[in-house]
């Protein structure tokens, strides 16, 4: 635990209960750690790459959650490890009231139709085989509902008019669609049994510019619609900002700040949150000029050999000498609603510490 | 559900997508027919199966009859003539006849033994990809073993252990290309297995055994198809190799390419033409199908496509 | 303590540096392919890099931005590509000059980034290896020479540990690590024009805000030339000069950063801007959203491409081809001329009008027939 001298008295919050909303999801203490093994004929694992270590989020329903995060920082993997499509190796998801992570069999697969997931790429999570009326029905047909041939056909037109495509696409072939077109059918396929959560993997990175905001719109539209619940992972953090209501910043398998959509832009507590959100482009040539850029020496450390004590510490432009090192920094509400694991976010807040010289040196001849 | 839909709305573009176009097949058949290649591998293959086919109406002779017998003399044969347009072999039968039922020879034993070696290296590999662990390793490791041994020895070694016969050339053909059956598919189909697609439709609650058959399976199959085509032609060339060898049908008046050629090795000094005609058709029946597989496997190769 | 932070001033560079260093003029790429229609990818090109310049094109998929990058490097295939127009380097016309001289400006004179570092770098050589070949090949550099120059490069371009690296393979480095290298490799023979295609597309945010970094402080230093390709307006509104707004091959809107962004006139470009979600937005406020996809185009011989996309549209668009030409309707005081392809263009500062409201042309637009054409070299 953090030391208390230096930490305000709310510091010390419990993880749970952040609101007295309806919580739909509760994840607490999540981890996914992968062996990694080597060895001739008989496999030994000689380390764990820790892709989630120990992730604690409660996400209200008809809420939309963003977790936000570079490369290889765990969030896709904490998606798919909510949804039991990769097994946490610890921990639990309590998703409307039952353990995700202790079900088994068909007990599971049963209760995959509440919690359905939107991918990066629409033209290689459609098997290329099938048609669209196939792809968008076979959720029905796994889960024989609606029951029939006529009903599924009927609600397949329904579902490819809610997310905006021609009643003649359910013949044709993904290859024949556009990227946007593919995704609204992947949409449609995970809207088809009305499901609860909907976790979207970077809905929109694969698309091109002019087609994320028609994607962004049928996400949100779709939320009003059917009181749908999101959890959106994306390194975007323009779009993750557009689209949640909470936002996660994840970094190197851990949550490192918390807070609402407007409080973590207008005021970013944690060195990590403040260093990338000065690093996101302004399509305004005037803002990018009067805005202040902290650059991150480095690069991500392996997450397989993560660093002791804060896991940023190594990049953090307001490293201290002190506690960051060798003391890991709990995830503690600072302010109501805003969590932050970073033992000087305090100082940091009022100034008291300022960034370091040497994490700005970029190509210094 | 409770949505009026009526009302839905969205930015997309109602334009219909690009252009008609059919399934993925159809679309590697439209590929197909702009190779020249494969289509020069068609035509070859085509006039293969027409001449192995209506080779009882085609060939002019009896091709176990002696037909020329009187005109044959020690160390010479009479070359092609307008009567016997390849002249006649050493022992007086008609070249052009032999050869045509030598294609059937051929054919017969290229499909039966490609089939059987399809089906079950395909069986295998299904079981190794869809069990994986311990199912996977114990028919990799014996398909391990069976590709460690050099593909003709391994065949003569079956062959000669069956004895001689038809049949024996069949099955020893078929047992040398299992393993490469067994190994292409379960490669595939750990390949896809990886796919968005099927992690797509585990998410979507999808019972495994649907996932195995409805998706991986048909997307694995592709590779399995282009292999087989790709098979033929070796199976033609082993097939004459083992009848060469003296591992063929142990009726010496049907006629087979390999040992067509085994038969006219004494009389290779005064009539190379004899060595020629059954050569040419073991050469371009092999190259008709490498040239249609090879054009199968960029028509349906996504790489390949734009 | 020191500021860490830094205002990037870098624009703010010799532009007005007299002649211009690459003067492309109606440069086109057709794609032929037998038994296929013809693709004319880029189509009459034209825009000018002054040295110490940075220069933007931007664009989506099939916009051309990356053939028009590669027609001038003439790193397109000779077959199946036919290139018309001229892109005139230094005096020297780029697309006729014979092959041996074009390979040595390629590396001495001009050199190109590419978005993906991992295919880019040859994978069983070690990075040092790929830098000193270049010094070797084009500086004459020997021995020790070429290899403290190589360290020299790696360090400059703000690589840890140069010596180290030199010595490692492509592999062994992180992305960004990767994409440093081959930007040390570019710049290795001093050129005087760095083509940079999607250079950080492929990276991490934190990583991009470093590249972008060196990448300006190259220009400042070595009044390099740059030509940024991009589909990403954050990129380009911190770093460009000038930039061209590139649709469906050819260009539809040029000015500088300032005019462009703070006065966008072509309805694709207005429309861009109010489709990407800002960091800096206040939430809550929907996007506006571009309908259809790229690949629903008009073919620009007798129409406006963008045309079945745009909110702006008026009749003649489907039938008659928008010119280049100069905006009567703004005077840019820094940047230039703001040149413009569209009938109907947007006004005021609010982005594209919405669906719906009046589609009316407002009167003395662009339209006259007369008016000049880009391409006189007059920019």
């Amino acid at each position: 635990m953090s030391d208390a001298s230096t930490t305000p008295p709310a510091g010390e919050a419990p993880a749970t209960g952040t609101t007295s909303d309806d919580v739909l999801l509760e994840v607490r203490d999540l981890k996914v750690h992968f062996p990694i093994t080597k060895g001739l004929l008989i496999d030994k694992v000689v380390g764990h790459v820790k892709a989630v270590d120990g992730v604690t989020l409660d996400v209200v329903r008809g809420t939309t959650y963003g977790l936000v995060g570079e490369s290889g920082c765990g969030k896709s993997t904490l998606g798919r490890a909510i949804l039991r499509l990769e097994e946490p190796t610890s921990g639990s998801v309590n998703f409307a009231g039952t353990d995700v992570a202790a079900m088994h069999g068909e007990e599971l697969r049963r209760a995959r139709r509440r919690m359905q997931m939107i991918f990066q790429d629409p033209m290689s999570s459609l098997d290329p085989r099938q048609t669209v009326e196939s792809i968008v029905s076979e959720p029905m047909r796994a889960h024989g509902e609606p029951a029939g041939k006529k009903a599924q056909q009927q609600r397949v037109r329904e579902l490819l008019k809610l997310v905006g495509l021609p009643q003649s696409a359910a013949g044709r072939y993904p290859h024949e669609f556009s990227g946007g077109q593919r995704q609204r059918i992947g949409i449609a396929r995970a809207i088809a049994l009305n499901p609860e959560l909907i976790i979207a993997d970077e809905p929109v990175s694969a698309l091109d510019v002019s087609i994320q905001a028609q994607v962004v719109n049928l996400l949100e539209e779709l939320q009003d619609r059917l009181g749908l619940t999101y959890i959106v992972i994306a390194h975007d953090l323009a779009v993750i900002k557009h689209i949640s209501d909470t936002i996660g910043v994840m970094y190197l398998g851990s949550l490192v700040e918390e807070a609402s959509s407007d409080e973590l832009y207008d005021q970013p507590l944690h060195p990590y949150t403040i260093a990338l959100m000065s690093a996101v482009p302004l399509p305004d040539p005037v803002a990018e000029e009067s805005r202040e850029r902290i650059l991150l020496t480095g690069d991500l450390p392996s997450p397989a050999n993560p660093p002791s004590g804060c896991r940023f510490h190594t990049r953090c432009p307001y490293r201290q000498e002190t506690r960051c090192d060798d003391e890991v920094p709990a995830l503690r509400e600072v302010q109501p609603g805003r969590k932050v694991a970073c033992h000087w976010a305090e100082q940091i807040l009022s100034g008291e510490i300022r960034p370091s010289a040497e994490s700005h040196t970029v190509a210094a001849t | 559900m409770s949505l009026s839909l009526a009302e839905a709305d969205t930015t997309a573009l109602e334009t219909e997508p690009d252009e008609a176009a059919g399934g993925l097949w159809s679309d590697a058949f439209k590929r197909l027919r702009r190779n020249p290649a494969a289509i020069v591998g068609a035509l070859l293959v085509l006039l293969f199966l027409a001449v192995a086919i209506f080779a009882p109406l085609l060939a002019p002779y009896d091709p176990a009859a002696q037909v020329g017998f009187g005109d044959i003399r020690p160390s010479y044969v009479p070359g092609p003539s307008s009567q016997h347009w390849l002249g006649l072999d050493t022992l007086g039968r008609d070249e052009l006849s032999r050869i045509i039922y030598g294609a059937r020879q051929s054919l017969i034993v290229a499909v039966v033994s490609v089939s059987i070696a399809g089906v079950v290296g395909s069986l295998l590999g299904l079981l190794a990809g869809a069990f994986g662990g311990w199912v996977d390793n114990l028919v990799m490791r014996v398909v391990d073993i069976m590709l460690a041994v050099p593909g003709l020895l391994f065949a003569i070694g079956v062959a000669a252990m069956l004895g001689q016969s038809l049949k024996s050339v069949m099955i020893a053909i078929a047992t040398v290309n299992v393993p490469i059956f067994a190994r292409l598919l379960r490669g595939s189909m750990l390949a896809n297995r990886g796919a968005d697609y099927v992690l797509a439709a585990r998410s979507l609650g999808v019972r495994r055994k649907d996932i195995t058959l409805g998706h991986v399976v048909p997307n694995s199959v592709s590779p399995v198809i282009v292999q087989g085509t790709l098979t033929l032609a070796t199976a033609v060339v082993d097939a004459a190799g083992l009848s060469f060898l003296g591992l063929g049908s142990a009726d010496p008046s049907i006629p087979e390419w390999g040992r067509m050629l085994t038969e006219m090795q004494d009389a290779l000094s005064y009539a190379p033409h004899l060595a020629l005609f059954p050569g040419l058709g073991i050469v371009l029946s092999a190259l008709g199908f490498t040239l249609l597989g090879e054009a199968m496997r960029e028509a349906i190769d996504p790489k390949f496509r734009r | 303590m020191t500021p860490v932070t830094q205002l990037s001033d870098v624009t703010s560079v010799p532009s007005a540096g007299g002649a211009p260093l690459l003067e492309v003029e109606d440069l086109s790429v057709t794609f032929t392919r037998r038994g296929r229609r013809d693709v004319r990818a880029v189509d009459g090109v034209t825009f000018s890099v002054r040295p110490g310049e940075t220069v933007g094109l931007v664009g989506e998929s099939g916009s051309g931005k990356s053939v028009t990058s590669l027609a001038i490097m003439r790193l397109l295939p000779s077959r199946g590509v036919q290139v018309g127009g001229r892109a005139t380097f230094d005096g020297m016309d780029l697309l006729s000059l014979p092959k041996d001289s074009m390979r040595d400006i390629r590396g001495r004179d001009m050199a190109m980034v590419f978005q993906d570092p991992m295919s880019s770098l040859n994978p069983v050589l070690t990075v040092g290896r790929q830098i000193t070949e270049v010094l070797k090949r084009h500086r004459g550099m020997q021995g020790d020479q070429a290899r403290d120059e190589a360290v020299t490069l790696l360090s400059r371009v703000g690589i840890p540990d140069p010596a180290r690296r030199f010595r490692e393979y492509p592999h062994q480095l992180s992305g960004g690590m990767r994409q440093r290298a081959l930007i040390a490799i570019s710049l290795a023979c001093k050129p005087r024009l760095l083509i940079a295609d999607e250079p950080t597309t492929a990276l991490d945010v934190t990583i991009q805000a470093q590249i972008l970094e060196l990448l300006k402080e190259l220009v400042v230093d070595s009044g390099t030339s740059l030509i940024m390709i991009t589909h990403d307006l954050g990129v380009v509104a911190g770093l460009c000069d000038s930039v061209n707004v590139m649709y469906s091959g050819r260009i539809v809107e040029t000015a500088s950063r300032y005019e462009l962004f703070g006065h966008p006139r072509h309805p694709y470009t207005a429309g861009l801007l109010g489709s990407v979600p800002r960091l800096d937005a206040e939430r809550g406020q929907p996007l506006q959203p571009i309908p259809g996809s790229p690949t629903d185009t008009l073919p620009w011989a007798h129409a406006c491409a963008f045309q079945p996309r745009c909110a702006n549209r008026v009749d003649r668009c489907a039938s008659e081809t928008p010119l280049l030409e100069r905006d009567p309707d703004r005077r840019d005081p820094i940047g230039g001329p703001h040149w413009l392809r569209c009938f109907n263009p947007v006004t005021g500062d609010t982005p594209v009008t919405p669906p719906g409201a009046e589609l009316v042309a407002p009167g003395g637009d662009a339209l006259d027939p007369a008016a000049e054409q880009v391409g006189e070299g007059d920019q």
